[in-house]
């Protein structure tokens, strides 16, 4: 998504919004395209939850069985929680950021 | 109605009053000055915390017919029904971090609809018409699918008479809940969703402590559904079925997972549910906490393998004739069949109950759809917002009228059907509404015809897509052959994955073309930071008057356009 973030063209010409003061964007170019992004390297913790249950390939298999679960249950079921955890890790290290 | 089982009967009547009476009750609930606003009947006052959101939310995704439909795929397919598992695995994750900055324009320009958002973000009211009707058309066979759900509890209780005496309690069932859902809006699903999951949990949790021990445990429950799935051979160019997915299953499988995951949230149902709550905070948490339906959700897909175990044959099935039967039964028979009258009435109030919730959920989100973006857009442009909750609250009627139709009239195969296509369908406006939230930059037009090859495309693969099993020539399944596409594979791949990469790919080049031919784009009428307001930031101001910035749109239509 290059381009998709660079600056954009003055705005300064469009109407203004009746009885709100206008306001623009922040000076601070970079600033902005980071917030565009939520670039926070803590939000790649997200894509784990992902990759670990989208590749089927790894865990469709029976053994080891866990209590008498093929492993592709039991894993899947085990993933269950584990994204949880992810997502609260991320949810506590990126609170109160915009 | 020969053998109707009375304890049964009575112990969900009992329990389908209680919602009703909570249903009514509702209203009063965080009472409003008046609902006579959409804020107030459509997002029930934009104001629930984290844990009526959770309730709310859960209540509203995972649907009654997830929970008979779900099991009823593992009962016949095996591994493959378990990618609901995945499917709600990665959703939370993916929608993180999107669903707040949907929340925060929402919040700050007063939309109530996704439509609403494209209205503003592309400055296109044709495009927000065609991603409003693709909400509507998606959502109501959805609507339609939830009456399966009842109508299966029903039939296992022995309510089946012929004609209009045998589809009685359906229609009263679900005129008690048009009724209170006109009455009390979305604050009636929030506060019956706290006894639907309280009795789901209860009821799916009794299930997987009793009823291994009484199969002979695990072992023999993936025995028994190993057993049968080997003495079956697949046909030859049908899904073969297994404890295990199959090599051309496993790329169906994980594109499945991932397609349906981008499609859910945003289904207009979902998207309610996200606007109805406080704050940016609420969301964040939510995403984080939902899940544990998830796990419910994978306990209830293995109640099929326990069918198996049980013996269970499905209403209507005859092995020796190869008649598959009425596989939404499996759930209902074999609670039927393992626990006491009484508690199988609380297990099959419990799935009637988790119909109504979604239901009515998604008939407002429908109805809302219909007020904001075809009524006030097109029919009434001066409508007040008394005017607009009128049309929604009337609107909802009439949706629940003609799922209620839609099911009595033709065959439920038909709204299976429909639901599959409307799960593509809706994931072909992924483009305006997800993209939209990180960048105006894509072009209107790109975006309207991206929108309308996803659909054709879609729906043309659907349509050649057939189902042996079932003895279908068209709209057999979700999962069409990569061999059709012109790839030397025997794999499967999600219809709607394709569909919606065809719609990208015609957006990003038609955005480059248009741009670079300077057509009129459409005047963004949001700002960056709108995408990062929290609830109580001083300069957010909710006003009802700003919907969507329409003076300041048709003012600049004439003016400069954005490069």
């Amino acid at each position: 998504m290059a381009g998709t973030t660079a600056d954009r063209p003055d705005r300064s010409g469009r109407p203004d919004r009746s009885g709100r003061p206008e306001r623009r964007e922040p000076d601070d170019v970079r600033g902005a395209a980071r917030r565009r992004l939520n670039a926070n390297p803590w939000n790649l913790l997200l894509l784990i939850p992902l990759v670990a249950t989208l590749f089927p390939a790894f865990y469709n298999r029976t053994g080891p069985e866990l209590a008498g679960w093929p492993f592709f249950y039991w894993y899947q079921m085990l993933a269950i929680p584990g994204s949880v955890l992810v997502t609260l890790v991320v949810y506590r290290a990126t609170r109160g950021e915009r | 109605m020969d053998d109707l089982k009375t304890t049964e009967l009575v112990v969900f009547c009992l329990l389908f009053g209680l919602v009703t009476v909570l249903g009514f009750v509702a209203s009063r609930w965080r009472r409003a000055e008046s609902l006579e606003h959409l804020d107030e009947w459509g997002l029930g006052g934009r104001n629930f915390g984290s844990w009526i959101t959770w309730f709310l939310i859960g209540g509203d995704l995972y649907t009654a017919y997830t929970f008979v439909a779900v099991p009823a795929l593992i009962y016949g397919a095996g591994a493959l029904g378990f990618f609901a598992v995945p499917y709600t695995i990665v959703v939370y994750p993916m929608v993180f971090l999107v669903a707040v900055r949907l929340w925060s324009v929402s919040h700050r320009h007063g939309y109530v609809t996704p439509a609403d958002f494209v209205r503003g973000r592309h400055g296109s009211s044709t495009l927000a018409l065609m991603v409003a009707l693709t909400g509507i058309v998606a959502t109501m066979p959805y609507i339609a699918l939830q009456l399966v759900g009842i109508q299966a509890v029903l039939k296992t209780m022995g309510v089946h008479g012929d004609g209009i005496v045998g589809d009685l309690p359906l229609i009263i069932a679900f005129l008690i809940l048009a009724v209170y859902t006109y009455q009390s809006g979305l604050r009636a699903p929030a506060l019956i969703a706290f006894v639907k999951d309280t009795l789901i949990y209860v009821v799916v949790i009794a299930a997987i402590v009793y009823i291994p021990g009484k199969l002979g445990g695990w072992d023999a429950i993936f025995g028994a559904a190993d057993e049968k799935f080997n003495s079956t051979p697949p046909p030859p160019d049908g899904p073969s079925d297994g404890l295990l997915l199959a090599d051309p299953q496993v790329l169906g499988y994980s594109t499945l997972a991932f397609g349906s995951a981008l499609a859910l949230f945003i289904y207009p149902h979902s998207v309610t549910g996200v606007l109805a709550s406080r704050s940016r905070d609420v969301i964040k948490r939510n995403m984080a906490a939902l899940p544990a339906y998830s796990i419910v959700l994978g306990l209830l897909a293995l109640l099929g393998y326990m069918a198996i175990a049980a013996g269970v044959t499905p209403i209507g099935a005859d092995p020796e004739a190869g008649i598959p039967g009425d596989g939404n039964t499996v759930v209902p028979l074999l609670y039927d069949q393992m626990f006491p009258d009484w508690f199988a009435g609380v297990a099959f109030a419990a799935i009637a109950i988790g119909a109504l919730v979604p239901a009515a959920i998604m008939s407002i989100a429908a109805a809302n759809l219909f007020a904001r973006n075809i009524y006030k857009e097109y029919l009434n442009r001066d409508a007040t917002p008394q005017q607009e909750a009128k049309v929604s609250k009337i609107t909802s009627l009439l949706v629940k009228v003609g799922a209620v139709l839609v099911i009595l009239g033709l065959d439920p195969q038909f709204s299976i059907d429909l639901q599959l296509i409307g799960g593509v369908i809706i994931l072909q406006t992924l483009p305006a509404i997800v993209l939209g939230l990180y960048t105006a930059w894509f072009h209107r037009w790109a975006l309207l015809a991206g929108w309308a090859v996803g659909l054709g495309s879609g729906l043309l693969m659907l349509y050649d897509t057939p189902n042996p099993l079932r003895d279908k020539e068209h709209f057999g399944g979700p999962l069409y052959p990569l061999s059709k596409l012109g790839f030397d594979s025997d794999s499967v791949i999600y219809t709607g994955l394709i569909a919606v990469l065809a719609n990208l790919a015609v957006v990003v080049v038609g955005s480059f073309l248009l741009r670079g031919a300077k057509a009129p784009a459409g005047v963004d009428s949001t700002y960056e930071a709108d995408y990062h307001v929290e609830a109580g930031d001083p300069q957010v101001e909710v006003s009802p008057a700003d919907t969507g910035d329409r003076a300041e749109v048709t003012a600049s239509r004439g003016g400069p356009h954005r490069a």
